[in-house]
């Protein structure tokens, strides 16, 4: 050996003697287990369905993985190509397959609110350090919040909350790699939202507003479904 | 490729030892890679290279399509390079050539030599190169484009892959060949390096070159590349850097 | 690849929005993204230029070679239009022949162009019968973030106003003399999201509306095309009212080409 330390993909050092790491700054989703994650189903077939998750494959759903009690063939009573589904990653197979389960706190189908896509290299900073991120998006516009590991996030509230909350993610993920971000984010919130044509947005509403309140959410602890 | 009411073969090397546009026999032409520039693709890059104009992007790795094409332990790397109609002097016609895809062909092939693709099995990587202004050396500024789209796409790679053409006019070995020492010139040899092993993983050549020359040829090449790339590394540190802002990339201007 | 599957709740999300008068990218129902021009981009064609429309991009390049009139126009030049939708602007693009969607921004385009007399086609005769020139125009999409119809037509127009008809190239006179154009079409395409008939749409859009429309206009106040696309479908008054909000966008976009 040289001796020199080549890293594989485009990222950023994190040197911790004697470990050195390589966080990426770009590419598809890469599965791990225990991941929470966001899907759309792609396909139904008889026992399962086909996810997209953003990686390189597409995820099975095996009807066997969810809390509902189906037969072979009611696959398509349950869930149709184009829903939306909070899942875990189980495990990844040597053949690349990517198995995910719908049982467990805070998994289910996404019901009304919208998706907004990130890189999912700018998850870390959509969470913020201890889930500070979300905190503050999620107190300032009342917004339900899930982030999925794989970029997409889960937004749901009064439609002025939620446009916030896009923009919000737009300037992460354009930003992400910026000092002082937050405080930007905090501005972006203070102000009316977006800035650019179209007519004034209306004040943002109160923080309490929503049936759920500005609980925040992480990647670990999802609303019930 | 065509060229219009040309008549005989000019003076490709000035008594200076100039080349026709002032380069020394060692030198590129000016050269500027974007990383980035494209919303819909998982990975782009823009590259000007004298008058060439090329851009490339990579999406994957994903499900293949069709099926039968997959792979059990890894991911298929294809590639297609394509030349707009508009991109050299007489209009192409559009769609497949067999130049087209035999560069294709060996362009897949050499980034399947770098990219790890046992760490993605069953899926495709996808690569696509355009041309929309050709002269000379349009293959290795794809080669260029596409190596520094696929580290934008965050595939993993044993490296960058820089790619440059050498040759021989008036009886000189030169770096870099523009037209009209492409088309009057008496060899042409691109080829793509793997910097970290000092390997070339595309090599191709035509006309007529001894030991002395190929060997020649080979150094200056390999110098070549090694300039080209850290003029790619450069455009992904642009991309990405974290502090102070990144400069806005002009799409593709 | 044809994976793509777009998420039911962000299309019903855009149509919430559009119900309120709010689009997903913070635009009213009848704003334009931003457009830039850059003719001259591609210096091995006759004429050239860069179009984007937000995040769409798309290529134009003109080519005028000598060949031969059809035999029922022996006195006019050949106008040909081709669109090529590359996989690289798209993950939904695919290799191969022209999928139907490409041939169909090829037509719309063309169509325009004629229509409009975008170019007078007697003024590319060279020899009665024999010998006419043909102007090739290859619009190449780069960036698919919707819209292309619109993108494509903005690209040609304005390659076409900066195009040099290439005589000395051919050994046809002494001097190259600048290609004249007519008129200039522009295509304004809408899309309707619920009751809100949105302009220049986004993909998202595209995915989410329920129909799409076409118009285009020249300078004299004409409607010189249409098409309608995609699933839906529009009534008589909307199309009228379209029409107008079409000759709006047109005037300021042919402006802009004019003034660059």
């Amino acid at each position: 050996m040289s001796g020199h330390l080549y890293a594989s993909v485009l990222g950023l050092v994190q040197r911790k003697p004697p470990i050195v790491r390589v966080a990426a700054l770009s590419g598809r989703y890469a599965p791990h287990a225990g991941d929470v994650i966001v899907g759309i189903v792609t396909d139904v077939q008889g026992s399962f369905w086909l996810l997209d998750i953003g990686a390189a494959r597409w995820a099975p759903l095996h009807m066997t993985g969810t809390p509902w009690k189906i037969d072979f063939g009611e696959t398509g009573e349950h869930l149709r190509v184009g829903d939306s589904v909070v899942v875990a990653v189980e495990q990844i197979e040597n053949t690349g397959r990517i198995g995910v389960t719908m049982i467990g706190e805070g998994l289910g189908k996404l019901e009304g609110g919208t998706l907004v896509t990130v890189s999912p290299a700018k998850i870390p900073r959509v969470i913020g350090k201890g889930g500070s991120m979300i905190a503050t998006l999620t107190h300032a516009t009342g917004c339900k919040i899930v982030v999925g590991q794989n970029g997409r996030i889960w937004v749901d509230g009064p439609l002025e909350g939620v446009d916030r909350v896009r923009a919000s993610l737009e300037l992460i993920e354009l930003e992400g790699q910026r000092r002082g971000l937050t405080e930007r984010v905090a501005e972006l919130l203070a102000s009316s939202g977006r800035g650019g044509p179209g007519p004034a947005h209306p004040p943002p509403p109160d923080a309490d507003a929503g049936d759920e309140g500005g609980v925040p959410v992480d990647s670990e602890s999802f609303p019930e479904q | 490729m065509g060229n219009v009411g040309a008549s005989e073969v000019p003076q490709l090397i000035g008594p200076d030892g100039l080349r026709i546009d002032g380069r020394r026999a060692d030198e590129l032409r000016p050269m500027r890679v974007v990383a980035g520039p494209l919303k819909r693709a998982d990975g782009s890059a823009f590259v000007e290279w004298g008058a060439n104009k090329v851009m490339a992007a990579v999406y994957g790795p994903r499900e293949v399509h069709p099926r039968h094409l997959q792979v059990n332990d890894k991911a298929i790397v294809q590639c297609k390079y394509n030349m707009a109609a508009f991109s050299v002097d007489e209009r192409k016609r559009p769609g497949l050539d067999r130049r087209s895809q035999e560069i294709s062909k060996v362009i897949a092939e050499a980034f399947e030599s770098v990219v790890f693709a046992e760490e993605f099995p069953r899926t495709s990587i996808d690569v696509y190169i355009e041309v929309l202004q050709a002269n000379a050396g349009t293959r290795c500024a794809g080669i260029v484009a596409a190596s520094v789209a696929l580290a934008d796409a965050g595939i993993p790679m044993v490296d960058l892959l820089p790619a440059v053409a050498v040759g021989k006019v008036g009886g000189h070995i030169v770096l870099d060949l523009k037209k009209e020492e492409d088309n009057f010139g008496e060899a042409d040899l691109p080829m793509a390096l793997v910097p970290q092993s000092g390997r070339m993983v595309l090599l191709q050549m035509e006309g007529h070159l001894n030991l002395e020359e190929l060997k020649r040829a080979l150094d200056l090449g390999v110098g070549g590349c090694r300039a080209i790339y850290e003029k790619m590394k450069q455009a992904l540190r642009d991309r990405y850097s974290v502090d102070p802002p990144t400069p806005v990339a002009e799409v593709a201007a | 690849m044809s994976g793509e599957v777009t998420a039911e709740i962000l299309t019903t999300h855009i149509l919430e929005l559009a119900r309120e008068g709010r689009r997903l990218d913070g635009r009213a129902i009848d704003d334009y993204r931003k457009v830039t021009l850059e003719p001259g981009y591609v210096t091995s064609a006759d004429g050239s230029a860069l179009a984007r429309i937000g995040d769409t991009v798309v290529l134009c390049g003109v080519k005028l070679e000598p060949g031969k009139p059809f035999p029922d126009t022996p006195n006019a030049g050949v106008l040909t239009t081709n669109a090529e939708l590359i996989p690289l602007s798209s993950p939904a693009f695919e290799p191969g022949p022209p999928h139907p969607r490409a041939i169909e921004v090829s037509r719309v385009v063309d169509r325009a162009l004629r229509a409009a007399e975008a170019i007078d086609l007697k003024a590319l005769c060279i020899t009665s019968a024999e010998k006419c020139w043909t102007c090739f125009v290859d619009i190449h999409v780069l960036d698919h973030s919707g819209n292309l119809i619109d993108a494509a037509l903005l690209a040609a127009s304005t390659a076409l106003s900066h195009t040099t008809m290439p005589r000395v190239r051919f050994g046809l006179a002494e001097t190259d003399i600048p290609l004249d154009v007519r008129h200039l079409a522009i295509e304004t395409t809408f899309a309707r999201l619920g009751d809100a008939i949105v302009v220049d749409p986004s993909v998202d859009e595209e995915t989410a509306c329920q129909g799409r429309l076409t118009i285009a206009t020249d300078e004299a106040g004409n409607i010189v095309a249409m098409q309608k696309g995609l699933v839906g479908a529009f009534g008589p008054n909307e199309v009228v009212e379209l029409a107008e909000r079409a000759f709006r966008h047109g005037d300021r976009l042919r402006a802009q080409i004019r003034g660059g």
